[in-house]
């Protein structure tokens, strides 16, 4: 059999945004498998001379997917150049706002992308692998449902950002928008509803992937586990959240191997560049980058919801609490519920944890009085010149850095954003996959295709932050290849 | 009778016109029931090939986001255009460039050179560049060639409407979508060609409720430096808002929020440069005859280009920074 080269691309629903090359020897086993990401914007560089306080109006820009993200480590790095504190309410909206965005992405996700592959079967037909094969088997009640509460987190984003698309409202400070007495009531009917949604996720969670025994045996196999250092945020009492903390990274065993605050990331994290991917490869500077390998002496890490679980000591809300001891509890094996777990399906686990979290949140926090105050405003009176905000992307750390001049204007911006994280762990688990299902003798059929994606589909890629892939699965087109070019198969995988 | 064929394509662009067609919520399932979708990689699997096997204008309505910045978005676009009966500038990177536009005050080189050898996180002694050719021992991998310049969709293909917007607002949407379907349905004529869509011809103050009052400035603002008052208008209180140089159709809905517009959704009908609009409505609420006091007033507004050509740089006169 003569070598020949597979091309996945494009991944339709990231056009033009991720491109996998497998490359076959002669006995017709995986020889080599690259991950390319084929775009660069280059935000941080045309940023140069725009006033910091525009900031979180200009980089929500980078992604439509989740532009709260970069709106709210926009303004908390703007906060530090003008070394302000917003007022204590201005605080809470802002959290507020990030807690009903998140209860919104992470129900996309869960329902339309991750979870077709657990709730109607890694194996199921192609055509049912999608929302709508979601909802014909847990019911069409429940997928009104779905839709219900995505809109019910553009509506506290749009009621708390002025914007549900683009929010406007954080400024060095605080915001610029108060909420009513009125606003606030929707806001806790809105927080209880999200609450009860998120109990049902739990029970179809439940009844659909943990009443299987085959697949928590697919989540537990090692064809799907990488042993990396896992980073997160961590609020005071080592809890998880979202918009605010400490970063702590524990290492493949579940020590800790250091702690830092949002100023000191470049003491810890360090970016590698490769000469086939626009995409730069972070990793943790003390460790070192040793290449695209797991491991204790590797400096690759993740940034996902399961990263941020392993680094916590727990969820702040008595519902996400449970699920997260029942996370542990059945993941390891024993009733130790001893960290991390290293299983890239349980990351789809950990975003429901993360999930219920933000609705629990939402209802508690519409419920604080001081939301409606009027004080949400502290106009900075002096500048300290360099600031760094980090926030919890849904799909991973961001950061954003920046240094301006004596009057507020930017001089240099860093980002480091929440999939880049993950480009190094994902570039390794497409290819565990692929060595694992690319084997001599093996048919390169759709199952391959959909374990190869089911790797991909557990970090919920935003490649360059830009695109994302929405309902189903993503499609991929394999073209296999004489020596001479000529194409010999085309396997192709619609939906 | 066979349904119109609809397509839906984003170029370089940040997914939020995706999101804000998904916002219009049921009505989406009205767009897929009312139309045969044929391209939609946001969504559905449907192949370049499959969108070069099309018979030319087989494609009744195209909406395509996202700028061209790539010779990929470019070729993709030629190819729509020679397959849609009617192709259509959907929001603001499409129409005029947008935030991401804002790239043409710099070049590919300086970008690379920063992201790839200069940021303080990269750590690259060999000043390795991602390049577009790679040999690797099992073959070659390639990348796409970006272009050094932002450029809008009419720049490089003939457009027949605009909607513009970052993104358009999910209730100016249906509106367009109901009266594409009327249209279609019961037999009507087309809007003239480069009608903007989805929009108003007036500009966005007339949307806006803030009170007015022909005040004049002595000093402008940055919108964090004070407590603003939440009746009054927020050029009377002396910060630059793209109001009075932006199209109606959003609804005002950042001057609402205690935000200056920043102009999403371009010039009103009959100007050319959004930038140069907004120059004059400066020129008009400043309060000096003296030279020397309305030169330091118009020096000290902060970032006049990123503010002024925030969404339309590509699309305005200037176009980009001269090397």
């Amino acid at each position: 059999m003569s070598p020949r080269s597979i091309t996945i691309d494009p991944i339709t629903r990231l056009e033009g945004h991720g491109k996998i090359h497998l490359f076959v020897d002669d006995d017709g086993n995986l020889a080599d498998c690259y991950f390319q990401v084929p775009e660069l914007r280059g935000f941080e560089v045309f940023c140069k001379g725009r006033p910091v306080e525009e900031m979180p109006r200009i980089t929500t820009r980078i992604c439509g997917v989740c532009p709260e993200a970069h709106h709210m480590a926009a303004v908390k790095a703007a906060d530090a150049v003008y070394g302000v504190t917003p007022p204590p309410a201005a605080l809470k909206l802002r959290e507020l706002l990030y807690n009903g965005f998140y209860a919104g992405d992470h129900t996309t996700h869960f329902y339309a992308l991750g979870g077709p592959d657990f709730v109607v079967g890694p194996d199921a037909p192609k055509a049912e692998r999608n929302i709508l094969g979601v909802v014909r088997k847990v019911g069409l009640e429940l997928g009104a449902e779905v839709i219900k509460q995505r809109a019910r987190g553009q509506r506290v984003v749009q009621i708390i950002g002025g914007k549900a698309l683009h929010p406007v409202t954080a400024l060095p400070g605080g915001m610029s928008k108060r909420v009513t007495k009125e606003e606030q009531r929707e806001l806790v009917r809105i927080g209880e509803e999200m609450v009860e949604f998120a109990k049902t996720t739990i029970k179809v969670f439940d009844d659909v992937v943990l009443k299987d025994p085959a697949t928590v045996d697919l989540i537990l196999s090692d064809t799907y586990c990488h042993r990396t250092y896992s980073i997160g945020l961590v609020d005071a009492a080592g809890k998880v959240n979202f918009y605010d903390g400490t970063v702590r990274v524990v290492d493949p065993d579940g020590n800790e191997l250091c702690r830092y605050r949002p100023e000191q990331y470049l003491e810890h994290i360090a970016e590698a560049v490769l000469p086939y991917s626009y995409l730069k490869y972070p990793y943790l500077k003390k460790v070192g980058w040793k290449g695209l390998v797991d491991g204790t002496d590797s400096g690759v890490y993740r940034a996902t919801p399961l990263s941020r679980l392993n680094v916590s000591d727990g969820m702040a809300t008595p519902l996400a609490q449970a699920e997260y001891e029942r996370l542990f509890e059945t993941l390891t094996g024993d009733r130790s519920g001893r960290k991390p777990v290293h299983a890239t399906l349980a990351i789809h686990w950990a975003r429901v944890v993360e999930l219920v979290f933000a609705c629990e949140s939402v209802a508690a926090q519409a419920r604080d009085e001081e939301i409606t105050s009027d004080r949400i405003h502290t106009p900075p009176t002096s500048i300290v010149g360099e600031g760094v905000g980090i926030v919890e992307a849904p799909r991973g750390l961001l950061t954003h850095h920046y240094k301006t001049d004596e009057k507020g204007f930017v001089k240099e911006a860093n980002l480091i954003v929440g999939t880049t994280n993950n480009n190094a762990a994902i570039s390794m688990s497409i290819k565990k996959v692929a060595e694992g299902l690319v084997r001599r003798g093996a048919d390169v059929t759709d199952g391959v295709l959909n374990r190869i994606e089911m790797a991909f589909r557990a970090y919920d890629p935003c490649f360059g932050c830009a695109t994302h892939a929405l309902p189903g699965q993503m499609p991929m087109e394999i073209v296999i290849r004489g020596l001479d070019g000529s194409v010999r198969e085309t396997v192709r995988r619609f939906c | 009778m066979a349904k119109p064929k609809l397509a839906l394509y984003w170029a370089a662009s940040c997914g939020g016109c995706e999101i804000a067609v998904l916002d219009t919520e049921l009505e989406i399932l009205k767009i897929a029931d009312f139309f045969d979708i044929v391209f939609w990689p946001c969504a559905m699997d449907f192949k370049y090939d499959d969108v070069r096997a099309l018979a030319d204008g087989e494609i009744t309505l195209t909406l395509f986001n996202g700028a061209i910045r790539s010779s990929e978005n470019y070729e993709i676009a030629k190819l729509l255009r020679q397959k849609s009966v009617v192709l259509c500038a959907f929001g603001s990177c499409a129409s005029d460039g947008c935030i991401p536009g804002l790239a043409n005050l710099t070049t590919l080189e300086a970008i690379q050179r920063y992201v790839y050898e200069d940021s303080p996180s990269t750590v690259n002694l060999e000043k390795i560049r991602p390049q577009t050719e790679w040999t690797v021992p099992a073959g070659t991998l390639r990348l796409p060639r970006l272009w050094n310049t932002v450029r809008t969709l009419p720049q490089v293909v003939d457009v027949d409407y605009i909607i513009p917007g970052c993104p358009p607002q999910p209730d100016r949407i249906k509106e367009v979508v109901a009266a594409v379907m009327d249209i279609l349905k019961n037999d009507k004529p087309l809007p003239p060609k480069g009608t903007v869509l989805g929009a108003d011809v007036r500009a966005c103050c007339e949307e806006c409720p803030r009170k007015r009052d022909v005040k004049k400035l002595k000093k402008f603002v940055r919108p964090h430096e004070i407590v603003q008052d939440p009746e009054i208008c927020l050029l009377e209180q002396g910060m630059v808002c793209m109001g009075p140089a932006t199209r109606a159709g959003c609804g005002a809905k950042c001057v609402q929020a205690g935000v200056p517009c920043r102009g999403c959704y371009g010039p009103p009908a009959n100007v050319r440069d959004q930038g140069a609009k907004m120059a004059s409505a400066i020129a008009g609420v400043i309060d000096s005859d003296d030279p020397a006091e309305v030169q330091a007033l118009i020096d000290s507004i902060p970032d006049s280009v990123g503010t002024f050509y925030r969404f339309t740089l590509p699309s305005s006169t200037l176009r980009r920074r001269q090397p």
